[in-house]
């Protein structure tokens, strides 16, 4: 699955030190969604949705 | 962002909060585990009453120490979960197919000394150890 979230964080300078404590979530896992090691649950990326006043289409893809 | 910092930050520390809880309990059913083992040869020369006493705390220190390791697994993120996840299943499969098979060895006397249990709780230790490390360095 790809994903905007890097680009998203990037235009709002935010580390991923910060994306990870607005999503409740380690810098770790903010890592590995953006290196696409790991895909998010559906209740994480609708807090991303919500936190970039997105939808989720608008963040996640499906490859 | 203010707001939902702060609620973030109460997150951080919560899972702070249960790590130190449940290296509480583990710390607490390890000395008990040292007592019970130990306590009736060293201390109280074998009275059973003391013993089976010691042995109860043990178990009882043993269920908190699961509620906390519970309570901390809940609180991890989804991405640690998984980590440990893979780890648990590891380190349990690993320990029911090598432990059945150093029981095998033992009971064929393949080996001169008798399988112990501490060997498999070892085993089981290293893998899941093992296990994090590896799911670790797999999502960094």
């Amino acid at each position: 699955m790809n994903n905007r979230l890097k680009v998203l964080r990037a235009e709002r300078d935010w580390t991923q030190a910060q994306l990870a404590t607005e999503l409740d979530v380690s810098r770790q896992t903010i890592n590995a969604i953006e290196k696409g090691k790991f895909d998010p649950s559906l209740p994480l990326a609708f807090r991303a949705a919500r936190l970039f006043g997105l939808s989720i289409e608008d963040i996640f893809q499906d490859q | 962002m203010g707001k939902q910092t702060r609620h973030s930050s109460e997150w951080e520390a919560n899972t702070v909060r249960n790590t130190v809880r449940l290296g509480f309990w583990t710390l607490a059913w390890l000395v008990t585990m040292a007592i019970a083992s130990f306590g009736p040869k060293f201390i109280w020369q074998s009275n059973e009453v003391v013993t089976i006493a010691a042995i109860v705390l043990n178990i009882a220190v043993g269920a908190g120490m699961i509620l906390a390791n519970k309570r901390h697994l809940n609180g991890l993120d989804e991405l640690q979960q998984k980590i440990q996840l893979d780890a648990m299943a590891l380190s349990l499969g690993v320990g029911l197919i090598v432990g059945l098979g150093y029981s095998n060895l033992d009971v064929a006397n393949i080996i001169s000394a008798d399988a112990e249990i501490s060997h498999l709780v070892i085993l089981m230790g290293l893998t899941y150890l093992t296990g994090v490390i590896a799911g670790t360095r797999k999502y960094r």
